[in-house]
């Protein structure tokens, strides 16, 4: 996106006339606020901006935002997206995704445009379950999950999103909670990053997948299990009292105690969001390893963007020609015919 | 069939009693270079100001083993004093490279026709390979025809000696003394070809020295060599041609410049999506060539994406576009419905090749009409062009573009393999002469409001760029209210944007020429309609017929979706209906299902073109009372059968010349 002056709107300019049509208590509600709470922030213009989405219950998404939307078919926003920015480079995109749509029917697509590193963002809204097609499990739900389709529960091992995303080559990694006042934060971070911005959150479904995250999520397990990483800080939580350790010796993250704020010698590691190595073991903590859960921006290293690339070989091709149909259609091999051959 | 090609009249003609045509075939091993070699002679046939027409038929596998007969790769041309609008029925010069071209193409040889065999690969391990026991060079079994075998290989390695090449390297000239041979008997200039030969090998210029003199050496041979009287020189007059600038094109050359034609026209940019496929790369291929002309193409990870990020380059303003062959276009169905659904322009061209699945990748067939015209979930009518030759591809983009632009809708383009492979005349036409056809963008509120869902005169909804203020809103994929487009599920609306989509795709019929009968008149005995590449056999076979008197008529269509408004009106004043197609029958059920007409089919579902032989036959059969019918596939055409077997198990044991 084009550098522009700022403008000014409130979280008002961003809401549409459209009844909002989630299930009461969806986590989609949240989301919807703190992403039209974060707009006035970014100083960006509604009509530059286009909400993209798949298919699913997050997918509809795109109605709600005063801006330019478009709900496309199942798993195929990241395809319309790369269609849409390499035509407007100006344009601010996004794309709604879920679980299944970002990492089942549209894996393919997920895995091209993160590679590619297309300037967007996507956040993709993971309840760990197909709510819209009534709770079926999902390619991210735990292996035992029951659901119509599974009565006697899940066999298959899940997928990380973020995991899938750096294997991708994703440039931007963060993660967020539906509920959580730190979410835009996380947005404003994605959208300043230029590539393609990868945004897990964690999104409960009240009716199909109620309290799947509430180990880590519930205010009572919040400090305990919740770990918000700063690039250049300490990575520490339980209000400072426990740190990440990178164990070397057997190249695994362990918890640390911290006495008195003294990090530095309980060994606790300082964010480099620009580690690779260290952004994949933040990305696979589990809680049943003992470890909490990584949220915020976990990996962040630009690199030159796909829509820029494109713009930059299609003006250097064209440079010093000058566009002549004539002169395309009559090239090659040409011959000329002066009169008919076979006139009388 | 080149554009301006036409029949010579009574007059003309008998001021040029010699007004001809010749078949020649090219047959070699795939790593021989036959299509090369064709190419470069239709190239100077072409200067020579005959018309002509091509049949490029090669294997499916890109080096398939040496010397064995699935390998072979053939090149037909068929050219001529006179209009030629089929690449033959049956070649007069067989130019064989090895024992397995000998035998896979021999038997489609005229009955005293020239075969020219390269004897030095007429050893016992490529004989063997083809399923010879003994030479049939030397064994009598080629007694119909005229042979002419001599050592090309031994030939070429003598002529390129001085050029220090290695063995293998040297051999590869062979094709470079073929053609010089070639160029020599058909009283061609070698001028193009050694220009083009500098240009390829700009940077090893000693390769191209070599190539330069074994094209010599060939052309000497047949001026100095004292051969037997079978190898002659001909000399074929030019065809009528209207004055003008010319040149050759494929159809996938063709389709790229009309695309790029019809953006212009409408004063957009286009973005290309595609996916490799055969027979439709080359498009993208062309295309990705094309920056200058605001040409952006996007090799996408898949068919899907393809389309996909045409829709989206559409909604954002530019004309999207994708290609593809028939398995992709079938990926691609789901897409097409949101563009439907989003009444965005799209143009989607499918060059068809042989099916279901996967099929036979690189022969030709026009089954994917039902695909194209019925082919969607829901009622997802789309516009439907189907091109009949290369030339004829360039004005059917443009002519999707524009409907495509016209009526915010999906077009789909139909060519097939045989189009966008084969090279014909073109007479490169004026561009002044194309009306131009610009897009006008939404860019302000009307007084009453904006309703991106609300209709000009041709029943199109508005097309707004994101980015422009004030017109913000929302599209997708779920069904849309009249007018407002929210989401609306309720029955009377779902019905009346059913009715108004069917209403707006109906409505070009009004918005494109009325069909003409395309020779012939229009009413009689027997029309044979046909669409798409059968052009040449169809048009060539009525012709013949009307020259002995038969009261029969050609009407060839362009516009399969929506038809011609004329047409059912015009088809109810002949007797009797025959539609000859590649597939089994799709534009038949069309026509009766649109017209209650008793519209017979004629098909050939072989992978092959029609011959004008089986099209005339057909016609006089239907003359006599029997119509339509399928006709069986043809061991002595092109591609012969044998040619493109990917097992490696040969068919038939015996020698093709035997049955």
């Amino acid at each position: 996106m084009n550098e522009m002056t700022p403008i000014k709107t409130s979280p008002k300019d961003w809401e549409t006339d459209q009844e909002v049509r989630w299930c009461p208590g969806c986590g989609d509600y949240a989301i919807l606020k703190a992403v039209q709470r974060t707009m006035p922030e970014l100083g960006v213009k509604p009509e530059n901006t286009v909400f993209i989405s798949g298919i699913g219950c997050s997918s509809r998404f795109p109605y709600y935002m005063e801006t330019y939307g478009f709900h496309t078919i199942h798993g195929r926003a990241p395809a319309i997206a790369t269609g849409v920015k390499l035509a407007n480079p100006d344009l601010d995109v996004w794309i709604i995704t879920g679980d299944g749509d970002a990492l089942s029917i549209g894996g393919n697509h997920t895995m091209h445009i993160l590679r590619r590193n297309l300037d967007c963002q996507i956040l993709l809204f993971n309840n760990e379950i197909y709510g819209l097609t009534k709770g079926q499990y999902s390619p991210t739900s735990r292996v035992g999950t029951r659901s119509p389709s599974t009565p006697f529960g899940s066999v298959d091992r899940s997928a990380s999103p973020c995991a899938f995303a750096l294997g991708s080559g994703a440039r931007f990694i963060a993660r967020g909670i539906d509920t959580h006042k730190n979410l835009p934060n996380v947005l404003k971070a994605a959208h300043a990053h230029r590539g393609a911005s990868f945004v897990e959150i964690y999104q409960n479904c009240i009716v199909y997948n109620d309290d799947v995250f509430a180990p880590f999520t519930e205010k009572a397990n919040a400090a305990a299990n919740q770990v918000w990483l700063t690039h250049g800080e300490p990575i520490l939580f339980a209000g400072g009292t426990k740190g990440i350790h990178l164990d070397r010796h057997d190249l695994k993250l362990v918890v640390v105690d911290v006495v008195d704020g003294k990090w530095k010698e309980a060994g606790v590691i300082v964010h480099d969001e620009t580690n690779h190595g260290v952004a994949q073991m933040l990305i696979d903590m589990k809680l049943e390893q003992g470890l909490p859960i990584a949220l915020g921006v976990i990996y962040q290293d630009p690199a030159p963007t796909y829509d820029s690339a494109v713009v930059e070989q299609n003006l250097a091709a064209g440079k010093g020609k000058t566009p002549n149909l004539q002169a395309l259609i009559s090239k090659g091999q040409t011959w000329q015919v002066d009169k008919e051959p076979h006139a009388v | 069939m080149a554009t301006a090609a036409r029949e010579l009249t009574p007059a003309e003609a008998s001021a040029h009693p010699n007004a001809e045509s010749v078949v020649v075939r090219f047959a070699g091993d795939s790593g021989d270079g036959m299509q090369l070699t064709g190419g470069q002679f239709t190239l100077s046939t072409a200067l020579a100001g005959n018309d002509l027409a091509t049949f490029p038929d090669f294997p499916a596998e890109i080096r398939a083993p040496q010397g064995t007969l699935f390998g072979v790769s053939a090149f037909q041309i068929n050219f001529g004093s006179t209009a030629i609008e089929t690449a033959g029925d049956e070649p007069d010069v067989l130019i064989a490279m090895n024992p397995a071209a000998l035998k896979t193409n021999v038997g489609a040889l005229k009955p005293g026709g020239l075969i020219i065999a390269d004897e030095g690969e007429f050893g016992a391990r490529n004989l063997a390979k083809a399923g010879y026991e003994v030479s049939p060079l030397t064994d009598g079994s080629l007694a119909k025809w005229q042979v002419l075998a001599f050592n090309i290989s031994q030939l070429t390695l003598d002529s390129v000696k001085p050029f220090g090449l290695g063995n293998k390297e040297a051999l590869r000239c062979k094709n470079m003394w073929t053609l010089g041979l070639a160029l020599w008997m058909f009283d061609r200039s070698r001028e193009p070809i050694v220009d083009w030969l500098k240009a390829k090998f700009a940077k090893a210029p000693e390769l191209a020295e070599a190539n330069i003199a074994a094209l010599n050496a060939g052309h000497a041979y047949g001026e100095t060599a004292e051969l037997s009287a079978p190898l002659k020189q001909h000399h074929i007059d030019a065809a009528p041609a209207e004055p003008g600038l010319y040149r050759t094109i494929t159809g996938a050359e063709s389709i790229s410049l009309g695309l790029v034609a019809g953006t212009q026209l409408a004063g957009l940019k286009m973005f290309f999506g595609g996916y490799p496929i055969t027979p439709a790369s080359a498009i993208l291929h062309h295309l990705s060539r094309l920056k200058e002309y605001q040409v952006t193409t996007f090799q996408a990870e898949d068919e899907i994406a393809a389309i996909a990020s045409a829709i989206g380059a559409s909604y954002a303003g530019q004309l999207g576009v994708t290609s593809s062959s028939g398995p992709g276009i079938a990926l691609k169905g789901e897409a097409m419905g949101l563009a439907v659904m989003t009444e965005l322009p799209l143009v989607i061209v499918n060059s068809q090749r042989g099916g279901p699945s996967t099929g036979l990748p690189t022969k030709t067939e026009q089954s994917d009409l039902y695909q194209s015209v019925y082919g969607r979930n829901g009622d997802a009518p789309i516009p439907v062009i189907a091109a009949r030759s290369p030339a004829d591809a360039f004005e059917c983009a443009i002519e999707a573009v524009r409907i495509a632009t016209q009526f915010m809708t999906p077009v789909i383009l139909l060519t097939d393999g045989y189009i966008a492979n084969a090279a014909e005349p073109w007479k490169v036409p004026d561009m002044n002469g194309f009306a131009p056809f610009p897009v006008q963008f939404l860019e302000e509120a009307p007084a009453t409001g904006f309703k991106p869902y609300s209709r000009d005169e041709k029943l199109a909804r508005p097309w707004v760029k994101p980015g422009t203020p004030g017109l913000l809103h929302r599209i997708g994929g779920i069904e849309k209210q009249v007018d407002t487009g929210h989401i609306d599920y309720s029955p009377a609306n779902h019905q009346a944007m059913t009715d108004l989509r069917k209403a707006k795709i109906d409505g070009i019929a009004n918005h494109i020429p009325e069909q003409e009968v395309t020779l012939g008149n229009s009413s009689g005995k027997l029309a044979l309609v046909g669409w798409g590449s059968t052009f040449g056999p169809i048009h060539q076979a009525v012709r013949r017929q009307r020259a002995k008197g038969r009261d029969v008529h050609h009407i060839h269509l362009r516009h399969i979706w929506p038809l011609p408004r004329n047409l059912g009106e015009l088809l109810k004043r002949y007797d009797k209906i025959i539609v000859p197609e590649m597939n089994s029958g799709q534009l038949k059920t069309v026509l009766r299902d649109q017209f209650l007409v008793d519209a017979r089919p004629l098909t050939k579902v072989s992978g092959q073109p029609f011959r004008i032989a089986e099209i005339e036959a057909a016609i006089e059969r239907a003359l006599d009372g029997d119509v339509g019918g399928s006709l069986p596939a043809d061991t002595t055409q092109l591609p012969e059968p044998l040619s493109g077997r990917d097992d490696g198990h040969l068919k038939g044991a015996s020698s093709p010349q035997s049955n």
